[in-house]
């Protein structure tokens, strides 16, 4: 579905992503983790279209869509979330979610059908309300209503847990795992750790810019390179002889 | 239809002035029945540019300062065309509209493409207006300093009337059916996608929105109507010159009497209209009855002051205002 090849990108003389290469499966939930600041995010934008990579290509359903605008890869069918939510203030719930669902049905009526649809299966309520009063969790869910109303075939979550309380989060998986089964690709960042191991089939480990470990899930958090990313220099020994102590 | 019976209601309301008008003078408020009809037609011409402003600056975030670069192309192309190419005045008002939407679409083209937003926009449009002026006030075409005169010749198809009621029921039926646009593009996709732009165009772009393509036709429309104030000043006041058409005036009168109405709402920009201008008609009055002579620009202070006061206690304008009163 998905193929990043060889993508890089440098920002004048800092290189934010250094030769990243992964590949998402059609039907899978993956999920791309990393210590904060390692290019998780910028990796996406580079897939949304929102950033041109330095060098590399991005292949969606074996077409080349390297620098295309965001507008144009939504009609080809990947949406993307934001890290920091930002509905449309001057929006109600409905016509936010509408937004989304305008770009398949130009006609009123079937853009709020779909609308609602969507709304139920993230489990928004009260659609008339300003979208300025919803909740953390309630913008969430709207960020993911939005996107999923364009019909996605590749969805990009990009932290949809951060912020939320453990109530919250054990409240959202089951929704992702529903989008899914919808026939939704998914790709996510994810810093929650028991919602990666839960949710995805797949992980790409990146840190500083490189990809360090690729596969499970429980096989890359008994990496050892995953360990030092996150742990620091030294640590997986550290853990493996206390272990071996202990 | 609820949200149309609001828009026949004012129209109507509005269509009735001519009942009043005895009354309002008889009371002494007007000196007499033309200058009645004198102000409303001008509190309606206002009203429409301002329409236009509030479609890009009001629905889509693009704060112009310039509108006069739109009034005035409308207004010019109204008196050139009769006057130097005999062209019938109702067809100079299509060709008046349709050239202020190419204006539009031009400009927009150029401060969108180059991804200009807030206050450069807003100095950009300033900027074309301003060359727009000093070229007309030295262009032969436009009658130079000197302006252009539109005869007298009072006939239905010249869009000259003799009675004083016509041409404000004209300047009413335009204003009520910018209304009734202006309701339906609130209900349509662009209308949806146009408040999605002004909130935050990344993620308008993340949901398949082409930003470039729904701002260009906001402000091609939004020039459109604002062209058509101008063409319908040329036709009322029968003279035109570049500090009229072109003067930063109108720019400030199109986006002030939105922000007091009600920004980004159908009836805004006739509220801010009718408030704006009935204020600093009384302003001048009053200053008259106190110090025996007119204080020039009053009415300049009065909308200062507006202004501030709008900014600081309603920013959603006197609707706004009107909305928290009715909960």
């Amino acid at each position: 579905m998905l193929n990043v090849e060889g993508v890089t990108k440098r920002f004048g003389g800092l290189v934010a992503v250094s030769d990243v290469s992964m590949t998402v499966a059609k039907g899978s939930i993956s999920g791309l983790i990393g210590p904060n600041g390692a290019g998780k995010t910028t990796l996406f934008t580079m897939i949304s279209g929102f950033e041109r990579p330095t060098a590399g290509r991005v292949l969606f359903e074996g077409d080349d869509v390297t620098g295309r605008p965001p507008e144009a890869l939504a009609l080809l069918g990947i949406a993307r979330t934001f890290q920091i939510v930002q509905p449309f203030a001057g929006l109600t719930v409905r016509e936010n979610v509408a937004v989304g669902a305008y770009l398949r049905h130009p006609r009123r009526e079937e853009a709020f059908a779909r609308a609602e649809e969507v709304a139920s299966l993230v489990g928004l309520a009260d659609l008339d309300r300003p979208a300025s009063a919803l909740t953390v969790a309630g913008r969430k869910r709207l960020e993911l209503a939005r996107a999923l109303a364009t019909d996605p075939k590749l969805l990009l979550l990009d932290e949809v847990l951060a912020g939320l309380n453990p109530s919250e989060i054990r409240d959202i998986v089951p929704v992702i795992h529903a989008i899914r089964d919808q026939g939704v690709t998914i790709l996510m960042i994810e810093h929650v750790m028991q919602a990666v191991m839960s949710l995805c089939e797949r992980v790409h480990v990146i840190a500083n810019g490189r990809t360090i470990a690729a596969g499970t899930p429980a096989e890359v958090v008994s990496d050892p390179q995953v360990v030092e990313a996150y742990l620091g220099q030294g640590a997986a020994g550290r853990l493996a002889g206390r272990a071996v102590h202990g | 239809m609820t949200a149309y019976r609001s828009i026949l209601l004012v129209v109507l309301g509005l269509a009735a002035l001519p009942l009043a008008a005895p009354a309002l003078v008889g009371a002494g408020i007007f000196a007499g029945a033309n200058t009645l009809y004198n102000l409303m037609v001008f509190v309606l011409i206002i009203a429409l540019a301002a329409q236009g402003w509030n479609l890009a600056g009001g629905y889509g975030g693009q704060f112009s300062f310039g509108h006069a670069a739109f009034f005035g192309t409308g207004a010019y192309a109204q008196a050139i065309l009769q006057t130097r190419y005999g062209i019938n005045p109702w067809a100079a008002l299509v060709a008046a509209v349709a050239l202020g939407a190419l204006v539009g679409a031009v400009i927009g083209f150029l401060a969108f493409r180059a991804r200009l937003r807030g206050s450069y926009f807003a100095l950009v449009t300033l900027a074309f207006a301003e060359v727009f002026r000093i070229l007309a006030n030295a262009a032969p075409i436009t009658g130079g300093a000197a302006g252009t005169l539109v005869p007298l010749d009072v006939r239905w198809a010249n869009l000259q009337f003799a009675s004083r009621e016509a041409f404000y029921y004209l300047a009413l039926a335009f204003v009520a059916l910018v209304l009734l646009l202006n309701r339906l593009v609130e209900r349509s996709r662009f209308g949806t996608y146009l408040v999605a732009v002004r909130e935050n165009e990344d993620a308008a772009r993340a949901l398949g929105v082409d930003t470039l393509q729904v701002k260009l036709k906001a402000i091609t429309l939004s020039a459109a109507i604002t062209a058509l104030a101008g063409a319908l000043y040329t036709q009322k006041f029968l003279y035109v010159d570049a500090n009229i058409a072109y003067g930063a005036w109108i720019s400030i009168e199109a986006l002030l009497a939105p922000i007091v109405g009600g920004i980004g709402t159908v009836f805004g920009p006739l509220v801010g209209a009718l408030t704006l201008i009935g204020l600093g008609e009384a302003a001048k009055v009053a200053i008259h009855a106190l110090f025996g002579s007119a204080i020039p620009g009053v009415d300049l202070v009065v909308y200062g002051v507006l202004l501030i006061l709008v900014i600081a206690f309603a920013p959603r304008g006197v609707i706004g205002l009107l909305d928290r009163r009715a909960r």
